[in-house]
This record gives C-alpha cells, sequence and structure tokens, in this order.
C-alpha cells in the first residue's frame, strides 16, 4: 500500500519537503535571513528527530523493497541527527562573524542529512546510491562555500575528485555484484549469497571483485585507511563549523550503511570481507596515531584523530558478530559527542578576531579562560579513552567483542595504537595548562556554542551514570540487523 | 565470424574503467581532463550495467543505468561549478598547482 509505504519514509518526506521550503524562502526573502533559516533548519532537524524518536513507525521493507525501517535503521538515524542537528547549531555564528553567511549553508546540511538518513535505510543497491550521492553532492558544495577563498574551494575540488572516484568504485562494484547475482535488493542477494554458502559452492570471482569495489568506495566515504589522503586536506581548508559537520554525520552514515551492507547481504561471505575489514581497521588505528602526533594545525590533528576513531569503530566491525556491531553503534554515537564537543572549544577560541588554528595558540588557556580549557581536557581525556569518561566505553565495547570473535591481535594493536594517541591528546593539555599564556581570548562564545558545549560534556562525563538508554538501545538496533 | 557476447562487453567496460582511474592518478596536467576520465568511469558502468540486463533478461540493470546518467549529470555540473571557483581564486586549473594544503 502507497500509504503505508508514504507513512514508513515519513522523517525523509518531511525532511525532503522542508528543505524545499527553506530553500525558496531563502531565495526569495535572500540572504538577511540567513539566520532564520538556520534556526529553522535546526528546528526542522528536531521535528524528524521526534519523529523517529515517538513515530512508532510501522517496521519493515516499503518501496518494492528499496527502503527499509528497522530498530537499527531508526537508532542510526537518531544519531546522524543528532550531529546534524549541532552541526548547523554550530555554523550560523560563525559564518555571521566571518562574514560569510549564506542562507545556503543550513539548507545544504539539511539535504545531505537527507542523503544520509535514505543510505541507512537502503535496502537495495540502487537506494544506496542515490542517498549516497544526495549527500556527497551537498558535502562537496559546502567543502567549497566559502567562494573567494582558496583553501576553501581547494578542499572542495579535491573533496570533489576524490569523491567522485569512489562513486565511480561503488558503482563498479554494484554492477559486478549484480551481474553475479541478478539483484540489488538487499534481501534477494542475501539468500542468493547464503545459497551459496550452504550449498558450500565458493563465491564467483566476480562477485568478490564487485564486494571489495564496494568496500574500498565506502572505505573512502569514511576516510578508513589506505583510502583517507583527501581527510586532512579537506578538514584543513573547509570552515571549520564544516569540518565539524564532515567529521561527525556523514561518518555514522556510511559506517552504519557499511554494517548493514557487510552484515545483512554478505553476511554469509564473512570469511572474504573479515580480512578486509581487519586489515582497514589496523591501518587506519596505526597511521591515526603516528601521522597526528607531527601536526601543528588542530583541524589537521582532528582529521587524524578522526581516521584513528574510524579505525577503532572498524575494530567492532571486523568482529563480524552481534556484539561487534553493537559495539561499533555505541562507539560512533560516544564518538560524535567527543567529536561536537572538541570542535565546540575550536570554534570558541578566537584571539583578538581571528580563529585559533594552531596547537601553540591554545598556550596558557587554563589561565585565560579555564571553564574553556576544562572542557577540552574532558574530552581530550574521553578521546584518549581514560576512564570514568565514555570514550573509554566505547573502546571498551569494541575490543571485548573482537577479543570474544577471536581477534585478540587485532584489540591487542588497537590497545598499543590507543596508548600512542594519548600522547597526542595530552599533549594539548599540557599545552593548555603549563605553557605560558600567549594572548588572551576573546570573552563572548555565544549562546549557541554554550548550549552544544554543555550537552557534550554532561554526556561525556555521566555516559557512566546514564549509559543505559544508549546501551539497550544499541541492543536492540544491532540485534535487528541480525534478526533476518 | 565472430560472436559478440558478454565477456566482450565486460572486458570493454573494464578496460573503460582502467583507462578512468589511471587518467585521475596519472594525469599531471589539467583537472578538465579528470573530469572527462570521472565521466569515463561511470559510463564504462553503465555498459556493465547494460550488458549484465539484457544477458540476463532483468531490467533492473538498465534502470540502475538510468539512475547513473542522471545523478552523473548532477556531479558534472557541481564538480565544473566548483573548478569555476577553484579557478577564479587560484588562476590556473593545472594539477600541479592544487597544492595549496600538502597530503
Amino acid at each position: 500500500m502507497i500509504t503505508t509505504d508514504l507513512s514508513m519514509a515519513l522523517p525523509e518526506i518531511f525532511l525532503a519537503c522542508s528543505a524545499t521550503v527553506l530553500l525558496m524562502y531563502g531565495a526569495y526573502a535572500g540572504n538577511k535571513t540567513a539566520g532564520f533559516v538556520s534556526a529553522l533548519s535546526v528546528a526542522v532537524i528536531a521535528v524528524a528527530f521526534g519523529l523517529i524518536f515517538f513515530g512508532g513507525q510501522k517496521q519493515g521493507v516499503a518501496f518494492g523493497g528499496l527502503f527499509v525501517v528497522d530498530a537499527y535503521a531508526n537508532y542510526m538515524k537518531l544519531v546522524a541527527l543528532t550531529a546534524s542537528g549541532f552541526g548547523i547549531l554550530m555554523t550560523q555564528r560563525f559564518v555571521e562573524r566571518e562574514g560569510m553567511a549564506r542562507f545556503e549553508i543550513p539548507v545544504l546540511m539539511v539535504l545531505a542529512t537527507l542523503g544520509m538518513m535514505m543510505m541507512i535505510s537502503s535496502n537495495d543497491l540502487m537506494s544506496l546510491y542515490v542517498g549516497l550521492e544526495l549527500q556527497s553532492l551537498a558535502l562537496y558544495v559546502i567543502a567549497a562555500i566559502r567562494r573567494e577563498n582558496l583553501r576553501s574551494s581547494e578542499a572542495g575540488l579535491k573533496y570533489f575528485v576524490l569523491g567522485a572516484l569512489s562513486s565511480g568504485m561503488l558503482l563498479y562494484g554494484c554492477s559486478m555484484v549484480y551481474g553475479f547475482t541478478g539483484t540489488t535488493d538487499f534481501d534477494t542477494l542475501g539468500t542468493v549469497i547464503s545459497g551459496l554458502a550452504a550449498g558450500n559452492e565458493s563465491p564467483q570471482v566476480g562477485l568478490v571483485v564487485g564486494l571489495v569495489f564496494v568496500c574500498a568506495a565506502i572505505a573512502f566515504k569514511i576516510s578508513a585507511v589506505p583510502f583517507h589522503m583527501w581527510t586532512p586536506d579537506v578538514y584543513e581548508g573547509a570552515p571549520t563549523p564544516v569540518t565539524a559537520f564532515f567529521a561527525s554525520a556523514p561518518k555514522v552514515a556510511a559506517i552504519a550503511l557499511f554494517a548493514r551492507l557487510l552484515s545483512d547481504p554478505f553476511g554469509s561471505l564473512v570469511a572474504e570481507w573479515q580480512q578486509i575489514i581487519v586489515f582497514v581497521a589496523l591501518a587506519s588505528m596505526i597511521l591515526g596515531s603516528l601521522a597526528a602526533i607531527k601536526q601543528t594545525n588542530i583541524k589537521r590533528l582532528m582529521a587524524y584523530s578522526s581516521i584513528g576513531n574510524i579505525g577503532y569503530a572498524l575494530v567492532g566491525l571486523a568482529a563480524g558478530t552481534q556484539a561487534g556491531v553493537e559495539g561499533l553503534v555505541i562507539y560512533m554515537t560516544i564518538y560524535i559527542f567527543m567529536n561536537m564537543g572538541t570542535f565546540a572549544c575550536i570554534l570558541s577560541m578566537r584571539q583578538k578576531g581571528n580563529m585559533v588554528e594552531g596547537i601553540d595558540d591554545l598556550k596558557g588557556l587554563s589561565k585565560t579562560s579555564p571553564a574553556m580549557a576544562l572542557a577540552l581536557t574532558i574530552f581530550m581525556f574521553s578521546m584518549a579513552g581514560i576512564p570514568p569518561l565514555a570514550g573509554f566505553f566505547a573502546k571498551y565495547v569494541v575490543f571485548a567483542a573482537a577479543v570474544d570473535a577471536g581477534l585478540t591481535t587485532l584489540a591487542v594493536i588497537g590497545i598499543l595504537t590507543s596508548v600512542i594517541g594519548a600522547f597526542y591528546y595530552l599533549r594539548i593539555i599540557k599545552v593548555m595548562y603549563f605553557d605560558e599564556p600567549s594572548g588572551s581570548f576573546d570573552k563572548p562564545i555565544g549562546a549557541e556554542m554554550t548550549l552544544v558545549l554543555t550537552v557534550t560534556t554532561a554526556f561525556i562525563v555521566f555516559f557512566i551514570l546514564f549509559s543505559s538508554p544508549i546501551m539497550d538501545g544499541a541492543a536492540v538496533a544491532a540485534s535487528s540487523l541480525f534478526a533476518g | 565470424m565472430l560472436e559478440i557476447g558478454l565477456a566482450h562487453y565486460l572486458v570493454v567496460a573494464a578496460v573503460l574503467f582502467t583507462l578512468g582511474i589511471f587518467g585521475i592518478f596519472l594525469n599531471r596536467k589539467n583537472v578538465i581532463v579528470i573530469m572527462m576520465s570521472i565521466e569515463l568511469m561511470l559510463l564504462a558502468v553503465n555498459i556493465n550495467f547494460v550488458a549484465f540486463s539484457t544477458h540476463m533478461g532483468d531490467l533492473v540493470g538498465q534502470v540502475f543505468a538510468v539512475f547513473i546518467l542522471t545523478v552523473a549529470a548532477a556531479e558534472a555540473a557541481i564538480g565544473l561549478a566548483i573548478l569555476v571557483i577553484y579557478f577564479r581564486n587560484r588562476g590556473s586549473i593545472a594539477v600541479e598547482d592544487i597544492n595549496m594544503m600538502k597530503g
């Protein structure tokens, strides 16, 4: 029934209509209303969040098998929407100060969010591709949104070229999978592939080639090593709030898609993909921790930190079990809060009206603005995985799942790299607390930043006390992915 | 008389796809050539889809190919727009000049 289908996709349809309306409004009312459009965009994201959280939609597949709603999709959509909401909230004040306020920015972010929700809910290679492209095309434009700035346009160009390359690889993989199984639907794919496994037939080479291409393309999107080379440049060149957005919401969506793809249709090919994921996770963790050490720019440092964090999240996926996916889901939830909090700190720190980007500029932050230094310290400790902060539990769940699945070596190397990673996180704390101030920071940081900082800090600190909704939600989500 | 079968189409598509990838990585001159290589990759994929589709007598592959054509057009439009603003800032579209940020 078409009405059932439409009601299942209600949050997405709502986002699509709202984005169109906001775009029209902005186009007619002009750039003066950018602040209003931005506030409305946050409201739209909040309503979509509410529709999923309180909606109690019917679960199952819709639109002839193209679209799926299950507990996993709902949970990951809530995480992605939270990240997008924070992202839009932090952008407006920044772009106004920098004199680059444009109503297109929040609208593009809403459209990218819509793409992410389509990716998370996709149940067919076709809807996967269209969702991914909707997200990517919006992100290319946001990366280059600072038109008069060379760095921003270079970041956009690099992101576009490598993103288009990865789309090409994804499509080539999809065509091979389609050719060797005769279907693009995830459920039918799962049946065909598990039929091969049940009949003790080894999968055709073409199918495995397709799987490898698809994995490589998604590794591009989540910036996992060896497909990470665009990340530091794009993160450095893009405007800072855009970088904060890039480092959180699209990662959640792409990794959610990755987990669905590998555990649902390709679940019986676990022997083929497990070694790829183990390699990618190892390489990301090692490069993320080593390459970050010599960085002097905070945004580049955060780029390598996000590469490392994706490596840890992939450890959960590499386990190939329900507990592994549960760990991955919890990891990504905590990661977006740590990431958004850190970027809120970076965005709030300004000296004489200029953005702070160098790590050396943080000298003596504890004396000039102690509250900010304390918040950043909490996020750095959490990223380094020090208990009782949330980051510790994130790492704990993925490593425990990996050990249970017999990947002890991977878990041990993961713990070693997180110790190396602790070096550069602790260096930031050292610079803030033990170096002499190099200059004072501008005081007013804006109500939105205060809100984001308060919420994220509270989440990270009190996660240990109030973790059960997240843990339970993640358990239900992971079990729905493995149910059928 | 040589019968043109599925394998021939797949080989042509694979060759074109590889040319596209090499065009992106080995090209040292011009970003426009990179855009052309991207299009070449997407069209190679389309050959693959249509060949599989007719071989299996299943229409899904051709529907997918139409989606790819549409999205590729949007992608090319955005890519060229970004290239134009890049050219305005840098005054050049040589690949060697895209080096403001090392990486």
